[in-house]
């Protein structure tokens, strides 16, 4: 059966289960994920699963709202039966946004069919690529294709079919005491360019062998796209949503001078299917405008709370974490390279990648994480040695403070989870960032 | 080993994963397995006193592992239609083997072990899927109401519950069933400040969880505690923060658990170890070649791996590779002793260490993981530790946590303190946090409490691998006390 005749027949089964004053979204999704994943420099794990799945959210009595999901496709009369009677025990809802209506899709499906019929043999030629390219250092990591082709409808009269395919591929390369890392994602397999990635944490590896700690306390820094995909996915799951508006836990000043002029930071909705699983068509929202907060995602419920229209970025994790961007822009700047920006620097570190990030005050974004995959100390515009493991807990919003920032010409598109996701990644498209102060509180040693 | 024979799943399961199996074999496979899984969740979320997401779900499919040569594949399927649609999913496990040949390791060999033929059901008391939703909704949206009423910015309350029903059965014999259920509960409120946010939980910072049925939650007893972390996030916001230094440091059990998952637990995973999971989750400061001599703590730090424990998180009958749970010790005295490991990596590493290989749901390759890893009952109370210490700080109740991909140098942040002067509990901090290096801290540990104050935390997010799993660990852990442990670390 296809995908738009089992969403015919769900819409059916509701309207005969539940009455014609129900509310109802159903969406089929049939995805496809592939993840080839190699360590020691060999394929050590090699995985494809297929499902198709069925969403249904159905409301009852104007706010009695029950979710479910199967992946027993045949039996879309047993998954109606169970939600309904969900629904119809679970307190009503006062906030209850009610379901999508019509609205045309602004951006469109970007899915290459190459990649959703990628198999495991182009997976391990990719692999193959990143190996030989690292030049016999030992190499690690993962190529990853997805595809997901969806239906989605509505009660209210949406009724939308879109399409989307990933491709990443996430390496290192290992020396002793040092690893390097490069990564890169695109909706098209063939974007990929597997043997440059490996050649390139091969060189970061042999350029971080010996290293050494550095006194902790405030340093300037670059921080290359790598990491600074960490801080941008920060301020996004934490701060530009309406949830986090709403409940007064973020800290941007909407309107203000907040950031460095230099930073514009954006949702170009560029990568994954073209609406969100409330049926919102997604749009591209501007979220820093010349270093003025200028925008927020939001869901149906948030939107309904602000006073304005969703962005389309309900998900299943946005009633509890916010409905957060799913593809960033971080705008590139005159700054030039990393080695520009290097330049730039009298003394200070150059940091490729931070790790297990976690929030320790979300108001003021104040994260605690370690660096990964090369830290070097910079003197006089020059790399001198290598540096290792360094702790920090800094304020992601107050390290782009005016007058702190040079941002790089250089995008990388990177993978990147943003809110929890079934199939696939997101995207987080950064250049390298010099930031004048970046507070290092802690190294290997303690 | 059999235990609640319920007859955990239909014959016809076994049926579906055997043409797995066989076609996995027909196609070229030396070994294969598969696992026909059908897993049912339900969660839902309150807010400020209304029921924000109730959610349903069942994931029914399955999952194949082959082996051929050197090189592993799986497959995996939803809801597969009849034996032809099981065996072109085990024909594509071995397919997908085949291809990883073209960038081969070393060869692989799995450890010999027994085909067990079983059935094996976790305990539960009260099906939480048999309690209303009327009864489960007016407990949380009750608890977030009185929360909200007592002035906090936000509160929220979840519980969720899992049942899954597993046929495993494998080319060497093995024809295993289990019936798992687990649920667990939690609550937590926010203050808002003018420049930043207090965060109070109970029982832990995302609930406790176990391989019990509803009972565990009417034990949790979350309202008879909701006025009061109510009360300490707002008095939070103007308690005066947790100074800065070197002091003695006492953890909650609740914390001490987390410490235990992030520096105990990840660190002695085999396959980190072995450098399999470098790129992502990291690799472990511990080498192989000392495994029995290292001293990772003080004499009081003894913590085994035992998912025989009845009710806790990381519980089960056997392992997603058919080998069944066993207690043994990760560390003993303060001596590295044991790893968590499968049939692969413990025959990679010269080692016994198996029976750790776990997968999330039907779609993911089973990979080592934590079961309950954790300490057994200490010999003080928490009263008794508060009072031993002249001068220090308390600490309970996980805010963040951080850890290096080494698993050595860690940060948490807890969301409440107490200063601790000669012998006694005084006053509220906020904004407590403690770093240090995991086995100086561990060498620190001079007292650990025991009694009704030791429990199996559980962990129901516990992520890992590529495709990313989530993984449902325990951890046995009570109030412990460590010296000279670094403070108070800000942004």
């Amino acid at each position: 059966m296809t995908a738009e005749d089992l969403t015919a027949q769900l819409l059916e089964q509701v309207r005969r289960q539940a009455g014609p004053g129900a509310e109802a979204v159903v969406r089929v999704e049939d995805a496809d994920l592939a993840l080839t994943r190699f360590a020691g420099s060999a394929i050590h794990q090699n995985t494809a699963e297929s499902r198709r799945t069925l969403h249904l959210q159905l409301t009852v009595d104007g706010g009695r709202t029950a979710a479910a999901s199967t992946t027993r496709a045949r039996d879309a009369a047993g998954l109606v039966e169970a939600t309904l009677a969900a629904a119809r025990l679970r307190p009503r809802d006062p906030a209850w946004p009610g379901a999508a209506g019509a609205a045309p899709l602004v951006v469109a499906s970007v899915a290459d069919p190459a990649t959703a019929g990628a198999d495991p043999a182009l997976r391990a030629r990719l692999v193959g690529d990143f190996v030989a390219a690292a030049g016999g250092l030992a190499t690690a990591g993962y190529v990853q294709t997805s595809s997901v082709d969806a239906v989605l409808a509505t009660t209210a009269g949406q009724h939308v079919h879109g399409s989307a395919t990933t491709a990443a591929c996430d390496g290192i390369a290992r020396l002793p005491g040092a690893d390097g890392v490069a990564r890169q994602v695109a909706a098209a397999v063939g974007e990929l360019d597997c043997a440059a990635l490996g050649a390139r944490a091969a060189a970061k590896a042999r350029a971080g062998t010996d290293p050494s700690p550095v006194d902790p306390g405030r340093w300037p820094v670059v921080l290359e796209p790598t990491a600074v995909a960490d801080v941008v996915a920060g301020l996004l799951t934490g701060q530009f949503h309406a949830r986090a508006a709403l409940d007064g836990t973020g800290g941007l000043r909407h309107g203000e001078q907040q950031f460095d002029p230099a930073v514009s930071l954006a949702d170009p909705a560029g990568l994954g299917l073209p609406f969100d699983p409330e049926g919102t068509p997604r749009r591209p929202v501007e979220l820093v405008r010349a270093g003025v907060p200028v925008g927020l995602t939001s869901d149906r419920r948030t939107a309904a709370a602000t006073g304005g229209t969703s962005t389309g970025h309900g998900g299943p994790a946005s009633a509890t974490w916010g409905p957060v961007a799913t593809d960033a822009a971080l705008a590139p700047g005159p700054g030039g390279s990393v080695d520009d920006l290097v330049a730039g620097l009298e003394r200070g570190l150059l940091v490729t990648d931070v790790w297990y990030t976690r929030v320790l005050d979300q108001k003021r974004s104040v994260w605690t994480g370690l660096t990964r995959n090369g830290v070097w100390l910079v003197e006089d515009g020059r790399v001198v040695r290598p540096v290792s493991t360094l702790r920090f807990t800094q304020s992601y919003l107050e390290a782009l403070a005016p007058g702190a920032v040079t941002v790089g010409s250089q995008v990388q598109a990177l993978p990147r989870t943003l809110t929890p996701t079934a199939w696939g990644t997101h995207r987080v498209a950064v250049p390298a960032l010099a930031l004048a102060s970046w507070n290092i509180t802690g190294n290997a040693a303690g | 080993m059999s235990k609640a024979h319920d007859v955990p799943v239909p014959s016809a399961a076994y049926d579906a994963a055997s043409a797995a199996v066989e076609a996995a074999l027909a196609a070229g496979a030396r070994y294969a397995d598969a696992r026909l899984v059908d897993r049912r969740t339900e969660s839902m979320t309150a807010r400020d006193g209304d029921v924000r997401t109730l959610d349903q779900a069942t994931t029914a499919g399955l999952g194949v592992r082959a082996l051929v040569g050197s090189s592993w594949g799986f497959a995996a399927l939803g809801d597969p239609d009849g034996d032809a649609a099981c065996r072109t999913t085990g024909a594509r496990a071995t397919a997908i083997a085949q291809a990883s040949a073209a960038v081969a390791g070393p060869d692989v060999d799995l450890l010999p072990a027994q085909a067990h033929v079983d059935t094996w059901a976790s305990d539960c008391a009260e099906d939480p899927f048999a309690v209303s939703l009327a009864e489960k909704g007016d407990l949380l949206t009750g608890v977030t109401a009185t929360m909200r009423a007592a002035g906090v910015a936000v509160a929220e309350a979840l519980y969720q519950a899992w049942d899954t029903r597993t046929a495993f059965v494998s080319s060497e014999g093995a024809r295993i069933g289990q019936h798992i259920r687990e649920c667990g509960a939690g609550m937590h409120c926010l203050t808002v400040g003018e420049d930043e946010t207090q965060r109070r939980s109970y029982p832990a910072f995302r609930g406790q969880y176990g391989t019990r049925g509803w009972e565990l939650v009417r034990e949790l007893d979350l309202p008879a505690h909701a006025e009061r972390i109510a009360a300490e996030a707002t008095a939070l916001l103007t308690a005066p923060p947790c100074p800065s230094g070197h002091t003695t440091l006492v953890l909650g059990g609740e914390q001490l658990s987390l410490q235990i998952h992030e520096s105990v637990g990840h660190a002695v995973e085999l396959d980190r170890i072995l450098g399999w999971e470098a790129a992502y989750a990291g690799t472990s400061w511990l080498d192989l070649e000392r495994l029995g001599s290292l001293r990772y703590g003080s004499e009081l730090m003894t913590i085994t791996i035992d998912p025989t424990l009845p009710g806790a998180l990381g519980s089960f009958g056997y392992d997603d590779e058919g080998t069944p749970a066993q207690r043994r010790y990760a560390v003993r005295d303060g001596i590295w002793v044991g790893v968590l490991g499968g049939r692969d990596s413990a025959a990679v590493a010269g080692l016994t260490d198996t029976g750790s290989v776990r997968a999330d749901g039907y779609a993911r390759m089973p990979m080592v993981r934590m079961t309950n890893v954790g300490f057994e009952p200490g010999p003080h109370s928490l009263e008794e530790i508060v009072a031993a210490t002249d001068d220090g700080v308390l600490m309970e109740h996980n805010r963040s946590w951080s850890i290096d991909d080494r698993r050595l140098n860690f940060q948490f942040g807890c969301e409440i303190g107490y200063e601790i002067k000669d012998g006694r509990r005084g006053r509220m901090l906020r904004n407590p946090t403690y770093t240090g290096i995991g086995p100086r801290f561990w060498a620190s540990l001079d007292m650990l409490a025991g009694g009704d104050e030791w429990r199996a935390w559980g962990t129901p997010n516990c992520g890992k691998g590529q495709p990313g799993q989530v993984g449902h660990t325990g951890h046995g852990a009570a109030p412990a006390r460590f010296t000279d442990v670094r403070v108070g670390v800000r942004g």
